[in-house]
């Protein structure tokens, strides 16, 4: 089992780090061993021991190009039974080619372990779930973030030197733009998200979201339109064509609950609706729901949240 | 310069999602198709935009059967100046990326422009396929897209933000909202798209992968509502009741 894991600062990320949890559980069931596949800047064993790997190959220099990670991965994974990356930017770019350089089939954005060889993944936009398997030998998946919780209590992994024909880098970075979202968590990994439709009337008003989301300490979201018409930034629409999370908290304030909105936000553990309208759609998707002004509502929850911690 | 726009047509946003032959295929039956709002708001667009600043061909292709024309008819109408269809039932992304690879191959293309996922399988994998089997660089999830002089300059979605990167060309890239805006077919377009070219090509590949069953997801339960003079009582029940905070 070889997981593909993305390093932030020598340490692997959270989506990584719930890669590499799956790959040690199929391990676990299968007797394999758990092996990850890293590159770049490491510190110590990248915290990937605790979650069952037992070793670790390290690749020295920082690749950027999926083509070369691609390659990496799939010089590591000769043998391998299976490979599993993280469904993030990463994993969606350099899992299609390791498929093809292993001449195997590639289960995306899986959500559980497979069983009985075939694994579950939401389809048409989270309207519905399949079992899917592979009909080769060896199996890549990639894993949807938030599906799969990080083991702990494994011991230190052996880290040991790897290296491999990657080829040169054809992709090449010039430079990194932060989304201007403060210290917040990115939402496809976010646990917690608060997020705002045009209810709001206008972006002069998402001060309220934002001191609920801090509260919290949960990422900012919005509707379509909202970031059509560009009160607020791109990176947070969510849905069919924005983002697909599934934080275990997802708060919804004045936005209607349109299907495609539900499409990237219908699989979070627990929805909560703000609207004044009673009959707006979003009700039917959701656990919890307050009719009522968001300008009135947001306030209050904020406060009551921050009662908590006092 | 010239483009290859890989589309494929899923149903409409709205469409009831059902299966039949014991949830093992999608049920077509009274769905409406649309091209994929990723291949055609931006990829098929962005395409446009470069061919008239820069002069060449936009070519589109699709792997399915007959019925997928009507689609690629409304492609063509968008402005795209011809067509393939690759007469093959997509069961499988490997199998879809190899007749596309297989198509593309020694064709010239300067630019593949595919979605960034289709929205009824969401693999997010076919684009990243083709340039492995092409050997050519990908750019995954790009939301901008600019090429001067044989390089072509784009904005790529990242873990918590956005990175510029250069490629020379040919190479392959999947596009996500950003890289164009919507155009409507006008009357012209819809006209002319009767006429231009769709020339059917065949092909085999296997699959890799099968869809063993679909299922729906269970009935959401009623929804609990809180008066809104009582909001604090939400955060007390996320906490005890939900466990989310
Ligand atoms: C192909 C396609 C793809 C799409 N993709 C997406 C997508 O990815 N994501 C997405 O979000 N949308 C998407 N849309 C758009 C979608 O159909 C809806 O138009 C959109 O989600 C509506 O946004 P909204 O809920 O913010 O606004 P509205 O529909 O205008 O709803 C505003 C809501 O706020 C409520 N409200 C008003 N005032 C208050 C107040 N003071 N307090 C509380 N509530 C209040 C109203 O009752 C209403 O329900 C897509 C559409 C299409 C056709
Ligand atoms: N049957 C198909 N014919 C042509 N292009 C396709 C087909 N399936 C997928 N694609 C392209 O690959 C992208 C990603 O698809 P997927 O990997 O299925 O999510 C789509 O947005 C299309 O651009």
């Amino acid at each position: 089992m070889i997981a593909s894991i993305t390093l932030k600062d020598g340490l692997a990320t959270k989506s990584s780090l719930e890669a590499a949890s799956f790959a040690a559980a199929m391990a676990d069931a299968t007797g394999a061993e758990a092996v990850a596949v890293v590159h770049g800047a490491l510190q110590g064993d990248g915290g990937l021991g605790a979650t069952g790997i037992k070793k670790v190959l390290h690749y020295p220099a920082e690749l950027h190009d999926a083509g070369q990670i691609a390659r990496l991965v799939a010089a590591a994974a000769q043998g391998a039974s299976a490979v599993v990356f993280p469904h993030d930017a990463i994993g969606k770019a350099a899992a299609p080619a390791a498929a093809v350089h292993l001449e195997a089939g590639l289960i995306s954005g899986v959500t559980a372990l497979p069983q009985d060889g075939a694994a579950p993944r939401n389809v048409f936009s989270g309207k519905a779930t399949a079992e899917i398997e592979a009909t080769t030998n060896q199996v890549v998946y990639t894993l949807t973030p938030n599906t799969f919780s990080v083991a702990s209590g494994g011991a230190e992994a052996a880290v040991e030197a790897f290296d491999a024909a990657v080829g040169e880098a054809r992709v090449k970075v010039k430079s990194f733009h932060p989304s201007s979202t403060d210290g917040q968590v990115p939402l496809p990994e976010a646990e917690r998200v608060v997020s705002a439709g045009r209810g709001l009337k206008g972006p002069e008003n998402w001060g309220i979201v934002e001191e609920l989301a801090q509260a919290l300490g949960a990422t900012t979201a919005c509707s379509r339109p909202v970031s059509d018409i560009g009160w607020r930034p791109h990176h947070e629409h969510v849905g069919q064509t924005g983002i697909t999370i599934r934080p275990n908290l997802y708060i919804a304030a004045g936005i209607s609950g349109a299907i495609q909105h539900l499409a990237g936000v219908n699989q979070s553990k627990v929805i909560v609706v703000i609207n004044t309208d009673p009959e707006a759609p979003f009700f039917k998707a959701a656990d919890y729901g307050i009719v009522g002004d968001a300008f009135e509502v947001l306030p209050k929850l904020t406060a009551a949240v921050k009662a908590l911690g006092a | 310069m010239n483009i290859l726009v890989c589309i494929s047509q899923a149903p409409d946003t709205t469409s009831r999602i059902a299966f039949k032959n014991g949830n093992t295929e999608f049920d077509a039956d009274g769905v409406q198709f649309i091209v994929n709002p990723y291949d055609e708001w931006y990829a098929l667009v962005r395409a446009l935009e470069l061919k008239e600043a820069g002069g060449g061909s936009v070519t589109i292709l699709t792997v399915g059967d007959a019925s997928t024309e009507p689609t690629m008819r409304k492609a063509l109408a968008i402005g795209a100046d011809a067509a393939v269809r690759i007469d093959a039932k997509p069961t499988d992304s490997m199998q879809t990326a190899r007749l596309i690879a297989a198509h593309a191959a020694g064709k010239g293309y300067d630019l593949i422009l595919c979605g960034k996922e289709t929205i009824d399988y969401n693999g997010a994998v076919v684009p990243g396929m083709v340039a492995a089997l092409l050997d050519m660089p990908y750019v995954a999830l790009a939301t901008k897209l600019d090429v001067a002089d044989g390089v072509a300059t784009a904005m790529r979605e990242v873990t918590g933000g956005e990175e510029e990167v250069e490629v020379a060309l040919p190479a392959v890239f999947s596009a996500a909202k950003g890289m164009a805006e919507q155009r409507i077919p006008n009357m012209r377009g819809i006209m002319s798209a009767r006429t231009k070219p769709l020339n059917v090509e065949t092909g085999a590949s296997d699959a890799t992968t099968k869809v063993r069953v679909f299922a729906l997801p269970p009935e959401k339960g009623a929804c609990k509502m809180i008066p809104a003079d009582q909001a604090e009582e939400l955060i007390r029940l996320l906490r005890e009741e939900a466990k989310a905070i």
